[in-house]
């Protein structure tokens, strides 16, 4: 069965698609009273983001846009310091979407959900013309204990920043598949709150924390310095990222640096708190790689910079234009 | 490796100029931090290595009336080139069909999926992407396509670094010859130039103990002739004869137009006449007029000029705001010099 634009009318068809697809997949009874806006039980700091998913294909090695969706807005959520708790969704279907890929990815949204420890308690749809093309709205909504305060400009001097696994993973799986180039990269789309959560609970002093999205590392650490005031430095040798994704860029003149992930975050932790923090994340579940990479360091020339594998030094710049691949 | 990281730090000879002429090493010496390794008496200068960069302006205006026309193919890296009035991203947002592609081979696969519809391919390349369009025409005749044609811009490089070297006051003590295109057509290659002009050239990869070694040679070889391949793994004295001569079956040598050079002699190549039909009127686009008058690609592009001694750089030309194609291309030395600058 396909979507058609009727399925956007507001009418039977359109309660028969939530009904079937949306309401049987999230179901809570939050959700079921199904009211213009879900009315939550909470107190103290909100934390609020919303996220929109574009990508093609809708289904990739490794995830989909449904589980992307959820682990995009509750990554956010989480590195505020926010627990998540509540996520609404809106679907934006283009007329010939397959009813069949529709509902894999919104189990997939559900099961990612239940793992993340949220409940999608809204929702919205519209059908318009097109292709065939399927895009998500997450907006999700989390509660912030007392006295956790994370920040960019809280990251001084001597304080080590970790990065949590591998970089460039989903990037080049989304490339690849995009590419028709069958490898072993696989997506590594998935919600960190475990991860978060061992940190804090472990004692360690964390400053500020970040997921590795669009953009990549590079532009992560440029943001925590220009606030910070500080620099950042980094080893060549002790950045994560695997063979597959190393030797894919190596042939598209892609850097790792500035690639994104879905399931990575950096965190900058007080320097004496460095080894445990690196244990917590290697415990944690999707940390099993994850490294010690730099340090926050005085302002230097420049804001960041790497020591180089062979001993040279190499400006890290901010990222311009799109990450597009060199044809030589 | 220390001994020789040791020796070009402390180098205090001949100050020496050593010319990089493929865009992979532009990237690769930036990513390594190279420079930051040598003697302020070694200074390292990027020549015409990079694609992109010395298309000239017609080729791109070229490209942006066929975009009005049917599907300009291309890869990224052309994109946001600009012509003498707008890039392939400008033709793009009045009307124009672009569309962007990873390898050739994505073009044949449009072709016959959209048999109503004409596909024009942006081929532009050295001698390493010259067989893959080899390639890609080989296909094209056996499936019988004939709604995708190829605009093309392939350029080799023997003549152009000629055309560097006779000028005599080029300054140049070395060429750190490019990897990529000696895969294809060998280390040996490069004999004739090296003799012609007495100067050492050396093959070599593209990770940080290559480019070291590469160096080390280089200056070890200050004023003698040669050529020394560091890249066995890869690169044989006689190349890759098969792709050779798939690239000799379809194309042949002609005079082409580089951006800041002009024209040279032999230093292109173009489809040879019986497959014609297969071109989307490749001939004659040899006008450059650059937008910005005061870009200096020209003398970027040759060595005569570092990136930052161009009056735009980085204030009317940066990656967001490119006025020559240097500053464009992940391959461009005044991309990778922006990238770097304190």
């Amino acid at each position: 069965m396909k979507i058609t634009m009727a399925h956007g009318s507001g009418g039977t068809a359109t309660s028969e698609l939530i009904d079937t697809v949306f309401a049987k997949a999230f179901h809570n009874p939050v959700l079921a009273r199904m009211e213009d806006a879900a009315v939550v039980p909470g107190a103290g700091r909100l934390a609020v983001t919303t996220d929109s998913f574009v990508v093609s294909p809708l289904l990739f090695p490794g995830g989909d846009i449904g589980r992307l969706a959820v682990c995009g807005t509750v990554n956010d959520l989480l590195m505020s310091g926010a627990q998540p708790q509540y996520l609404t969704c809106g679907f934006i279907l283009e007329e010939g979407a397959s009813l069949e890929e529709l509902e894999k990815i919104v189990h997939s949204m559900a099961e990612t959900a239940r793992e993340a420890g949220v409940m999608i308690v809204a929702g919205d749809t519209k059908v318009i013309e097109g292709q065939g093309g399927i895009y998500i709205n997450t907006a999700g909504v989390g509660f912030v204990p007392e006295g956790r305060n994370f920040g960019a400009v809280n990251c001084s001097v001597g304080d080590a920043v970790l990065v949590s696994g591998q970089l460039g993973d989903h990037h080049a799986a989304i490339m690849s598949a995009r590419m028709g180039i069958e490898n072993q990269i696989v997506s590594d789309c998935a919600p960190l709150g475990d991860m978060v959560n061992v940190l804090l609970a472990s004692g360690v002093q964390v400053k500020a924390m970040r997921d590795v999205t669009r953009g990549g590392l590079a532009t992560i650490l440029h943001e925590f310095a220009e606030a910070s005031g500080n620099s950042i430095e980094l080893e060549e040798q002790r950045i994560p990222v695997s063979a597959a994704v190393q030797g894919f860029c190596g042939v598209l003149g892609l850097d790792p640096l500035y690639m994104g992930n879905e399931g990575k975050m950096v965190a900058v932790v007080d320097g004496t708190d460095a080894e445990k923090a690196l244990e917590c994340m290697r415990n944690a579940k999707y940390g099993a790689n994850a490294a010690i990479i730099g340090q926050v360091c005085r302002r230097q020339e420049s804001a960041v910079f790497m020591n180089t594998a062979i001993g040279g030094s190499r400006i890290i710049s901010e990222l311009f234009g799109e990450g597009l691949p060199r044809i030589c | 490796m220390r001994q020789i990281a040791q020796f070009l730090k402390e180098y205090d000879g001949t100050p020496l100029r050593l010319m990089e002429v493929c865009g992979t090493h532009t990237a690769a010496i930036a990513q390594t931090g190279l420079r930051s390794l040598l003697s302020p008496r070694i200074t390292l200068v990027s020549g015409p290595g990079c694609p992109v960069c010395v298309t000239v302006t017609s080729y791109i205006d070229r490209l942006v009336e066929l975009s009005m026309e049917q599907t300009v193919v291309t890869f990224g890296d052309m994109l946001r080139v600009p012509g003498s009035r707008m890039s392939l991203n400008d033709a793009r947002a009045v009307g124009g069909y672009v569309q962007m592609v990873y390898s050739p081979m994505d073009a044949l696969r449009l072709a016959m999926e959209q048999k109503a519809e004409r596909f024009v391919f942006a081929a532009v390349g050295f001698e390493t992407t010259a067989p893959i369009y080899a390639m890609l025409l080989e296909h094209m005749r056996r499936e019988g396509i004939t709604n995708l044609s190829l605009l093309t811009s392939l350029k080799t490089m023997p003549p152009v670094i000629d055309w560097i070297c006779a000028n005599q006051n080029h300054g140049i003590d070395g060429f750190l010859a490019p990897g990529h295109v000696s895969v294809v057509t060998g280390s040996d290659y490069f004999i004739p130039l090296s003799e012609k002009y007495k100067l050492p050239f050396v093959v070599a990869g593209f990770d940080g103990p290559q480019l070291l070694a590469a160096v080390y040679t280089l200056v070890q070889r200050q004023g003698q002739s040669g050529v020394v391949n560091l890249y066995q793994s890869a690169v044989t004295p006689d190349g890759n004869r098969q792709a050779q001569q798939m690239v000799q079956k379809y194309f042949e040598p002609c005079a082409a137009a580089w951006r800041g050079i002009g024209m040279v002699a032999n230093s292109g190549l173009m489809l040879r006449p019986e497959y014609e039909a297969y071109d989307a009127g490749s001939g004659g686009l040899e006008q450059d007029n650059g937008g910005n008058k005061g870009c200096c690609c020209a003398q970027v592009l040759t060595g005569r000029l570092q990136p930052e001694q161009c009056p735009l750089f980085g204030s009317a030309c940066t990656p967001s705001t490119p006025q020559g194609a240097c500053m464009v291309s992940q391959e461009g030395s005044c991309f990778h010099h922006f990238n770097s600058r304190k």
